[in-house]
């Protein structure tokens, strides 16, 4: 479903990696891990299609991402480090916002989204009253509120409390079970069943068996 | 698409309205500004008189440069920029129904805050709906076009003084056209090539600014 060819990344004029290759079937996850500045990020930026790789090739059922990045964006989920919410909106305007952005024809889901990360009580709590982990679980909640097959999570775990990891990993595993794709880069506090690891700064490359 | 287009357009109205107080800051700027006249040339009326115009448009000029920092900046830090991008409708679509909302919150109301200006000048009756009128068609000019310098500055830290210098040539035009339909309809004259001109600038503009400031911002999430 993803796959990704020989890929390098440069930023700033220096080689951040090399040689990275991977493939992910339906249901696969790819956990992202290495240490901090060996460019998961600007992994998951160039496999959401923000930018062109220095080299390599980035696939979607075959088919270069770089022939038409905004059909790659439009079925592309990307959570970043910045989770895209406005804290002068209420919890469910923001959502009902992203919701109605990113392409959810029916209307029904964000409620069932909010009810998932527990802020079904916060619907009409100001954003900016939120905490962080708070904050962190309605960015995760247009993961639910928008189906898309990938699903790009940077650090989606950070000031997430132990429950609020435990519904993201459920929200993940779902997911996955409905046929999607999921890269995640992450420090270890997120669990994911039998991921495919790509450990990054050493450049290493793996593919799947 | 089309709601994407509508829940971006009602979004930023309600954001606006949240920060109104941004809206009356452009206004406060607008009249404050043009208060230091009277105590640099004196408080002569036909000096004034002369003047006023002038001195109207080109502070509507200067309070659109200020509020360009908040059209692209606050997106992009927030990670909103990205949502924008992830969406299945145009970028070039999404920033157009930006500049929308934002010239809703800075053009507009210095047109409707025009007429206050032109008695504190002492500027003919005709002022009273011909600087309005003027600010109307050329504002929206000067938004789309500032927004270009906004989206290349955004994300470089540079600031909005940067994009003001960048974007202030490209502003002239309209600004001779907006200044001469203003003047030639209070003094009673032809004013239909300036307007005209206007309206053409705006036209073009509306053409031409969403695919540069989207080409941008693609640019500024690289």
């Amino acid at each position: 479903m993803l796959a990704a060819r020989d890929l390098a990344c440069r930023r700033g004029g220096r080689l951040i990696f090399a040689d990275v290759a991977f493939s992910l079937a339906p249901g696969d996850a790819l956990v992202v891990v290495g240490a901090n500045g060996t460019g998961k990020t600007s992994l998951l930026r160039l496999l959401a299609g923000f930018g062109r790789p220095a080299a390599g090739q980035i696939l979607w059922d075959g088919e270069d991402i770089a022939l038409d990045f905004a059909g790659h964006r439009a079925r592309t989920h990307f959570l970043g480090f910045a989770d895209g919410l406005k804290a002068l909106l209420t919890v469910g305007e923001n959502l009902a916002f992203l919701a109605a952005l990113l392409g959810n024809r029916d209307r029904a889901p964000p409620p069932a989204a909010l009810a998932h990360f527990g802020l079904d009580a916060l619907a009409q709590r100001p954003t900016r009253a939120l905490s962080a982990g708070q904050r962190r679980r309605l960015a995760l909640a247009r993961l639910l509120a928008v189906p898309r097959p990938l699903w790009l999570l940077d650090e989606p775990g950070v000031a997430l409390d132990r429950e609020g990891r435990a519904r993201l990993e459920e929200a993940i595993e779902r997911h996955r079970a409905q046929g999607g794709v999921v890269a995640i880069a992450t420090h270890g506090d997120v669990a994911v069943r039998d991921p495919l690891v790509l450990e990054l700064g050493d450049r290493s490359a793996c593919a799947l068996p | 698409m089309r709601a994407a287009l509508i829940a971006l357009f009602v979004r930023d109205l309600r954001l606006a309205r949240r920060r109104a107080g941004e809206s009356l800051l452009v206004v406060a700027f607008f009249v404050l500004a043009l208060t230091l006249f009277p105590l640099g040339v004196g408080t002569s009326p036909d000096i004034l008189a002369r003047i006023g115009t002038g001195v109207i448009w080109v502070l509507a000029l200067l309070a659109v440069l200020l509020g360009l920092e908040r059209l692209f900046q606050p997106d992009l830090e927030d990670g909103s920029l990205e949502q924008l991008l992830l969406s299945p409708a145009p970028l070039e679509l999404l920033v157009a129904v930006r500049c929308l909302v934002h010239w809703l919150g800075t053009g507009l109301v210095l047109a409707l805050a025009s007429p206050l200006l032109a008695i504190l000048t002492h500027l003919p009756n005709e002022a009273l709906w011909a600087l309005p009128l003027s600010l109307l068609i050329g504002t929206p000019s000067l938004t789309l076009i500032g927004a270009i310098g906004a989206a290349l500055l955004a994300g470089s830290g540079k600031g909005s003084v940067l994009a003001a210098l960048l974007v202030l040539p490209l502003e002239i035009p309209v600004l001779i056209f907006g200044l001469n339909a203003a003047e030639a309809l209070i003094m009673g004259l032809d004013a239909r090539a300036a307007l005209l001109f206007l309206g053409a600038f705006f036209l073009g503009s509306l053409a031409l600014a969403p695919f540069a400031v989207a080409a941008a911002l693609r640019l500024a999430l690289e």
